[in-house]
């Protein structure tokens, strides 16, 4: 109706109605906050816990369910929804779209988030308590063994991938088919292009995910025997179908944090990414592959030899286009002119703890030396390398990066710069040690353990509640920029940001791109 | 109305919709019907009697709004159209989302098609103590042989779910027959064959309904699409006679082992999407008597629809040939 040049509408209704994408990004961000803080919260628990040997604070039974859930809040909750927010923000800016293609769905897929989690978080006060099997729920503990509150996060689960689902095909139609003029697919700004490739793995993997809780659910309800041997089925089948969704899961979290990675760090080295077009390629080998590998979460479940080494060699194989990316990155700053602020902190930090935990996931790829690893806080402290060294320093990066763009107001970098510090070191702390504990055989998953093991447990959670309080940081640092940052105007907010986001007013108006913009023939790129 | 005419000449405006209340009101209607399909189910699992019927309420009102939510967003969608609203760009953006969601759709079946094929190829022949996997069947299935369809449960063999040494979640009986041709008692009394047909000839007349759209035919249109609707529903009809024999006749239950579980399983979710692609076929089918929708190029709508009917015929040939024929 009427002008489309008009503000937003006031009060909660433009939340709660809103098909806006900048409108939709913030409310995504914003819950994935609250869900980090959230997850967060239980990290807290487990590592009180786990500060001294012995029983602490809580019952095992409960430290079952802060792990299952921290593990559920943080990698459907926090991680994804955040890079789905920066997706919706940054997408139509960035190929000069109006809006995303699908804007009504948009809304949709971000609402029916808050009702998920809230339903998955109340599991916490029902009879039996909340899910106590741990974020990959294996069964038969989610089924035979599992609490009643289980259907509850089956059904929290469905609408998650509903969500996902609905979100990833609203991002395929944006990049398909909003592209202003001359923004062909090779001059696409690489977070652009590592969010269709996500977005290709979600709907692919979503469904399977869908498909798993929904034969939990007839196995616990309606007596069929999907995943117990005694009526035919087999358990082992529920992990193969987990780890058919949950390894592109994994890339699914990291390929948009190696997109904004792949923006950044080209604008603090004021030079173009080095080999562009071997980063497409490398991303869609990483995302083919994912497809292929999922069984080296189940090297000691009894497979087949012959199984045993093709996924040993499959997974292996990662190691090369995910070296291309390092390398790229790297040679990207060589000899660029580099300067320092926040977001190339983090990004820096990822570089570097990333690779880290690259590397222990290369010494877990090995069959029979995981056959001593598997379980154990070697690999707690090598998805902690990725997760969050990984994909939580380069989504931080990211809201440096675009906060001033976003709300036409600079954060204050002498605070940034101690987040990442206290951050980075908190980070080390907390998760360094627990490669030396895991190789000296300390399981996972466990609120109590042998005295040999308390010094690192000890320094993990100081290390730990470094790390979390770093995050309060952060948060006032956000709101204080948002309510009383220095403004700035300049388009380009940092002088060596490159890409049609930045070409637009700062603040970013609320409707951007009505009319397409016409990209120019020497794009950013080589 | 809009100001979707006054883009400049070489690009139509892509048209962005005002604030909705559509999506929070799906949201409620979709929240509260799984809320109340949990309770209902836990209710019944767990037990507590006294409040199954008060779920199920919950349950039917979080249904009852969410149809009526989709409703009148198609409605809404429709209208926009039918407003000259829609430019080819958002066409494409339609066409996309239907892709890709019919994509989403073929993996979650391929999930189960998956869960078959590790049941026969791997699960099954380990329980009998075959190959690398099969260490353990002397120590818990001591005597059970594998076969397709399954004339035994492991936990039968042992000697029911009492005698199992391990928890279990209920007991496994096999069924008397299965839906193979070979248990037949004629050719022409095994039902997956007629369906087979039916189905395949609906595609074909969902095929000529769509060639009389694109020529402008509205009557041959309208025609050939009620015959692909009859189709479908005798489809259902003959499922639901094959589900009758099958609990009531053969004793193939979803409590039958992993035959009656993937079976349902497989055959339940295909007959959903049958109904599912019906219903959408059946709207068009109606928007086009009532109101004379649809134009020789402006038929999306009912092109969605069939292009989902072809998925689901697909679905149905492999079920044949995976589920009963070999």
């Amino acid at each position: 109706m009427g002008d489309h040049h008009h503000g937003p509408a006031a009060g909660i209704t433009r939340w709660l109605f809103t098909t806006n994408h900048k409108d939709i990004g913030t409310m995504y961000l914003w819950f994935s906050f609250a869900m980090f803080l959230l997850g967060g919260f239980f990290a807290m628990v487990i590592r009180a816990e786990l500060f001294q040997p012995g029983m602490q604070l809580v019952e095992p039974a409960f430290f079952n369910q802060m792990t299952t859930l921290h593990g559920l809040v943080m990698v459907f909750g926090a991680i994804m929804p955040s890079f789905v927010g920066l997706a919706n923000w940054l997408i139509p800016m960035m190929i000069g779209a109006p809006d995303m293609a699908l804007p009504r769905m948009n809304n949709w897929s971000f609402w029916i988030l808050p009702p998920a989690f809230l339903m998955l978080a109340s599991t916490l006060f029902m009879e039996g308590g909340a899910p106590a099997f741990g974020w990959t729920f294996y069964a038969p503990l989610s089924t035979t063994y599992a609490p009643p509150s289980v259907t509850f996060f089956i059904f929290a689960i469905h609408i998650l991938g509903v969500s996902s689902i609905m979100g990833s095909i609203n991002i395929i139609a944006t990049v398909m088919n909003m592209r202003a003029p001359g923004m062909t697919y090779m001059k696409m700004p690489l977070f652009v292009w590592t969010w269709l490739i996500t977005a290709f793995l979600l709907v692919a993997v979503m469904p399977v995910l869908a498909g798993a809780v929904t034969m939990m659910l007839m196995d616990i309800h309606f007596g069929t025997s999907f995943f117990s041997a005694a009526g035919g089925g087999d358990p082992v089948l529920f992990q193969h179908i987990f780890w058919f969704f949950g390894h592109p899961e994994v890339y699914i979290i990291i390929l948009p944090a190696f997109g904004v990675v792949s923006q950044i760090i080209p604008a603090f080295s004021r030079k173009p990414l080095f080999g562009y077009a071997s980063m497409v390629y490398a991303t869609a080998s990483i995302a083919f592959l994912s497809f292929i590998v999922w069984a080296h979460h189940m090297y000691t479940v009894g497979m087949p030899v012959a199984g045993e080494l093709f996924f040993m060699y499959a997974t292996m194989l990662i190691a090369v286009p995910t070296g291309v990316k390092v390398f790229n990155w790297i040679t990207t700053m060589w000899r660029g002119s580099l300067s320092f602020e926040t977001p190339m902190l983090f990004c820096i930090g990822f570089l570097i703890l990333f690779t880290l935990g690259g590397f222990t996931g290369l010494m877990l790829s090995i069959a029979p030396a995981d056959f001593q690893y598997h379980d154990t806080y070697f690999v707690v402290a090598h998805f902690h390398y990725v997760m969050v060294a990984g994909a939580v320093f380069s989504m931080t990066a990211a809201v440096y990066y675009w906060l001033p763009k976003w709300c036409g107001r600079m954060y204050n970098e002498a605070m940034g710069k101690t987040h990442f510090w206290i951050s980075f070191i908190g980070f080390n702390i907390t998760f360094f040690p627990q490669h030396f504990v895991g190789l000296a055989g300390m399981p996972r998953r466990i609120p109590d353990y042998a005295l040999q093991f308390a010094d690192f447990n000890m320094m993990s959670s100081i290390g730990a509640f470094i790390y979390g309080a770093s995050q309060l940081l952060f948060l006032y640092n956000v709101i204080a920029t948002i309510v009383a940052g220095k403004p700035v105007s300049d388009e380009k907010v940092w002088d060596g940001a490159e890409g049609l986001e930045w070409t637009l007013p700062t603040p970013a108006p609320y409707h951007t791109f009505e009319e397409p913009p016409q990209v120019p023939k020497p794009a950013g790129t080589i | 109305m809009s100001s979707t005419t006054s883009a400049p000449a070489g690009h139509e405006k892509y048209y962005v919709p005002e604030s909705s209340s559509l999506a929070v009101r799906a949201t409620i209607g979709l929240v509260l019907s799984v809320f109340g399909a949990a309770l209902m189910l836990n209710d019944m699992t767990f037990g507590d009697p006294d409040r199954s019927s008060a779920s199920v309420w919950v349950l039917t009102t979080g249904l009852v709004f969410f149809i009526f939510t989709l409703t009148s967003w198609f409605r809404t969608a429709i209208r926009e159209n039918l407003a000259g609203m829609n430019s080819s760009q958002l066409h494409q953006s339609y066409v996309l989302g239907m892709f890709w969601f019919i994509f989403s759709e073929v993996m979650f079946f391929a999930v189960f098609f998956g869960t078959l094929l590790y049941v026969r190829q791997f699960a099954g022949p380990w329980l009998a103590g075959e190959g690398d996997g099969g260490r353990m069947n002397g120590l818990l299935w001591p005597g059970f042989e594998f076969a397709w369809p399954p004339v035994i449960t492991p936990q039968e063999i042992v000697g029911g779910a009492d005698a199992q040494v391990i928890a279990n979640n209920g007991a496994f009986v096999s069924q008397e027959k299965s839906m193979a041709p070979a248990d037949a008692h004629a050719w022409y009394a095994w039902l997956p064959m007629w369906n087979t047909i039916i189905l395949l000839s609906s595609s074909a007349t969902v095929h000529v309904a769509h060639t009389a759209i694109l020529s402008g035919d509205r009557k041959k249109f309208n025609r050939w699409l009620g015959i692909t609707v009859g189709l479908a529903l005798i489809f259902l009809g003959l499922q639901a006679a094959e589900y009758y024999e099958a609990y009531v006749l053969f004793g193939l239950t979803l409590n039958s082992g992993i035959y009656g579980s993937t079976f349902f399983m497989l055959t339940g979710f295909h007959g959903f999407h049958v109904a599912m692609g019906m219903t959408m076929l059946l709207i068009q089918l109606i928007r086009s008597m009532k109101n004379k929708h649809f134009t020789a190029t402006d038929h999306f709508g009912f092109e969605a629809s069939s292009w989902y009917w072809h998925f689901v015929d697909v679905v149905w040939v492999f079920l044949f040939l995976f589920v009963y024929i070999l």
